[in-house]
């Protein structure tokens, strides 16, 4: 790892503030995709503000929707009584994201800072129509990301928390590469009273997005029998050494099969 | 520099070193406490698994710094004198280990699965080392270990 400063910042607009007077800095939350970045010297930051001393993190419920802080631990969703009643499928992807370890220690807020094309995080925020608080606007969930690893954040935005509106049913059911447990392919489902929404994480070409033609079919009829075999189309999906863009689109089927089921 | 006060296995210390200086390499190299191992790159492996507050963490994965003020218990922290932990004692009698490389980890992150759940199915225990990776035993002796250790430690 390159050398760099270490600084943890006191609330949010220290935070802000200490970003500001560095030249490159990273803001640091639970490091477990920094840390491993730094350690192979693909980012050469000359400062790190961790955020953990600023009080983000807690999970609060608003009648239509709830509220993480940007800082809270997997784990910490994952074991939340609120969370596991008002949307059990939040709770459910927090539980398998990584490993215990990861849990222990990853934020939603860095998952969906990160984009990473294969995170969990992002489809939850996608198919939800959640919105991503800063310390200076709102982004909506079809206005924050902007294909692979890049978001519409700006240089020194800082997610304060996220809002996620509660669906009547939802579920996300993930392949999980075997080796690292991200997604080879993840969907997630939500019913909400106008309509039904579908995205799809780790299959993109651009990162995440929402899957038309599997909302139209699930809002026709929300049954599994409703996606045929060959409804998913491998155009714009990624081909790499796990998986081609053909295999990728026969999981989206099954994985969505899989998550109506799971609404139950 | 950053000067850093943490309690590693019960011992007050405090030291300065380098803001980038990972926990890992802080008690290896700074406390001379190697039982902790460095298996990967990638923060797959599980090999240098030990307790921050509690808490089954990577130490590879963080900074010393990030650390002021917290309780860190490596696998040299958990017997209690001559008496090995009951998940220590576990692996040795069900052969829970080959080479041993992978054995600190696999120890530290199973403790923390059985502190938090003393009835863990097998299914629930393979998935909850799910983060510790082992190039010998083919897991069964492991699991045999923790299923063993979960019944001493009041299951
Ligand atoms: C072995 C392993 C397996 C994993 N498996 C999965 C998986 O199955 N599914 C999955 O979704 N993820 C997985 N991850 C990633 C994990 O969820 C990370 O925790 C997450 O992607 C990043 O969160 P973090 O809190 O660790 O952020 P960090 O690593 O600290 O930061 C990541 C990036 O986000 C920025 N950032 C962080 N917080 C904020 C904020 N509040 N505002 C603005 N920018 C911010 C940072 O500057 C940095 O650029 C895995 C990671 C590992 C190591
Ligand atoms: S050394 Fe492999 S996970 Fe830490
Ligand atoms: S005993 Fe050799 S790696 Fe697990």
């Amino acid at each position: 790892m390159y050398s760099t400063k270490y600084v943890k910042a006191k609330d949010i607009d220290d935070a802000a503030t200490i970003m500001a007077s560095a030249e490159d800095g990273k803001f640091l939350a639970g490091g477990m995709t920094l840390i491993p970045t730094l350690k192979q010297r693909l980012a050469n930051p000359d400062c790190l503000v961790d955020l953990s001393a600023c009080g983000l993190s807690a999970i609060n419920d608003d009648g239509s929707s709830i509220r993480i802080g940007a800082m809270t631990r997997h784990v910490d969703v994952a074991e939340s009584a609120l969370v596991q009643k008002a949307i059990p499928a939040i709770a459910d992807l927090a539980g398998h994201i990584g490993d215990r370890q990861v849990r222990n220690h990853g934020t939603i807020g860095g998952s969906l800072a990160n984009n990473d094309p294969a995170a969990c995080y992002p489809a939850a925020l996608l198919a939800l129509g959640g919105t991503v608080h800063t310390q200076n606007r709102s982004i909506t969930a079809e206005d924050y990301f902007d294909g692979m690893f890049e978001t519409t954040l700006e240089e020194g935005e800082i997610i304060r928390e996220v809002s996620l509106p509660k669906p009547e049913k939802a579920a996300y059911v993930k392949f999980p590469n075997p080796a690292s447990r991200y997604a080879m392919v993840g969907v997630f489902v939500a019913k909400f009273a106008d309509g039904v929404r579908v995205a799809v994480t780790g299959a993109g070409e651009d990162g995440v997005f929402r899957a038309s033609d599997l909302e139209a079919a699930l809002d026709a009829n929300f049954s599994a029998d409703a996606i045929a075999d060959g409804t998913v189309s491998a155009d714009g999906l990624m081909s790499d050494i796990h998986a081609s863009a053909e295999y990728r689109a026969h999981l989206i089927g099954e994985m969505t099969r899989r998550a109506v089921k799971a609404c139950g | 520099m950053q000067t850093i006060t943490m309690k590693v296995n019960g011992v007050s210390t405090s030291c300065d070193v380098p803001d980038n200086t990972l926990l890992v390499s802080f008690l290896r190299e700074t406390m001379g406490l190697t039982g902790t191992h460095i298996g990967c790159d990638t923060s797959q492996c599980g090999a240098c698994v030990v307790h921050v507050n509690g808490k089954s963490t990577k130490s590879c994965t963080i900074l010393a710094a990030q650390l002021e003020g917290a309780e860190v218990t490596t696998i040299e922290g958990i017997a209690n004198g001559d008496e090995l932990h009951p998940m220590q004692q576990a692996f040795h009698e069900n052969h829970g280990l080959q080479c041993g490389f992978c054995t600190p980890g696999m120890v530290m992150s199973a403790i923390e699965l059985v502190e938090k759940n003393k009835n863990l199915s097998e299914r629930e225990i393979r998935e909850g080392l799910e983060g510790n990776i082992c190039r010998c035993t083919g897991y069964h002796n492991i699991v045999k270990s923790v299923q063993d250790a979960a019944g001493k430690m009041g299951g």
